[in-house]
């Protein structure tokens, strides 16, 4: 076990000091993009750019942490399949008071 | 003894090993758990007379300072991850250490935060803003704990595996690693519509 492991690890060497070298460009991003999140929100924009402006940083700084971090760039098909359904499922769990608000499909105010 | 089946070696059908399969079926259920609580945030927010900015209540510099702390401690985990990959355990100790370290750090500023708003009289009972605020960042901050119990394991009694199979071992971290990356992902989305908006 322990040769098979060190095998593996050799092979793998190099792929592991280029991941890193990511993961390292990727921390980089990510304090960058905090420090923008955080200065733009002292600019006091109107709520309508605020909001877009922080989802779309908050959004680009998820990808990173879950492409990267989390492998997703290179993951099996499973996971993708299982992660598909859960951006559906999540999507109309966000939908949901969004069209109760706006008088929507199914609630009558 | 019966082995737990594919923790080492991957399914043909699924090219996983199944620990990798149950912890993304897990970071599934946690995505609708914390979405619940989104959408009943956006629902109070938007169905609100007025609606206080976080900013005026809660504290941007000390939440700033966390929001790097955490993202910090998902480097550290990705390279304990990465160290036991290259076979070297002495660095997985140190990062892996320093990954159960900044989640520590980031409980404590917590810790601040909450007791510097009880000080002040401002409890979830307080209004809705505040109501939102500590369920959401408990809940998170629960998670916090959770992933530094395990983390902790695995830096100490639990890395015995490493010497009779690493690859299982190496596997474990991954997986633990997955979650505290998710619990600092939810952060990412926590800071700004809680504190900037």
């Amino acid at each position: 076990m322990a040769s098979e492991h060190a095998s593996m690890t050799s092979d793998h060497a190099a792929d592991i000091d280029r991941h890193v070298r990511v993961y390292i460009i990727v921390f980089v991003a990510l304090m960058v993009l905090t420090i923008i999140t955080v200065a733009v929100s002292y600019l006091h924009l109107p709520v309508a750019g605020a909001v877009t402006v922080a989802l779309l940083v908050a959004t680009i700084k998820g990808a990173l942490v879950a492409g990267y971090f989390m492998h997703l760039v290179s993951e099996k098909k499973l996971i993708y399949a299982v992660l598909v359904l859960t951006v559906v499922f999540f999507v109309v769990l966000l939908a949901l008071p969004t069209f109760t608000h706006s008088n929507g499909f199914w609630i009558d105010e | 003894m019966m082995d737990i089946p594919y923790t080492v070696e991957v399914r043909r059908d699924t090219g996983l090993t199944n620990g990798k399969i149950g912890i993304w079926l897990f970071l599934a259920s946690e995505v609708m758990l914390f979405g619940a609580l989104f959408a009943s945030y956006i629902l109070i927010r938007v169905g609100a007379e007025s609606w206080p900015h976080g900013y005026t209540i809660l504290n941007i510099p000390l939440a700033t300072f966390n929001t790097i702390v955490l993202i910090s401690s998902s480097v550290t985990m990705v390279m304990a991850w990465a160290s036991l990959m290259r076979n070297r355990f002495g660095a997985f100790r140190m990062y892996m250490g320093g990954t159960v370290l900044l989640g520590l750090v980031f409980l404590i500023v917590k810790y601040f935060e909450y007791s510097h708003k009880f000080h002040d009289g401002l409890f979830p009972s307080t209004n809705n803003f505040l109501a939102i605020y500590f369920t959401l960042t408990g809940l998170h901050m629960l998670h916090v704990l959770g992933g530094m119990v395990v983390n902790a394991w695995f830096w100490g009694p639990g890395a015995k595996l490493w010497k009779t199979n690493p690859v299982w071992f190496t596997n474990r971290v991954e997986n633990s690693g997955l979650f505290w990356h998710f619990v600092d992902l939810v952060w990412i989305f926590l800071f700004p519509t809680l504190y900037l908006l």
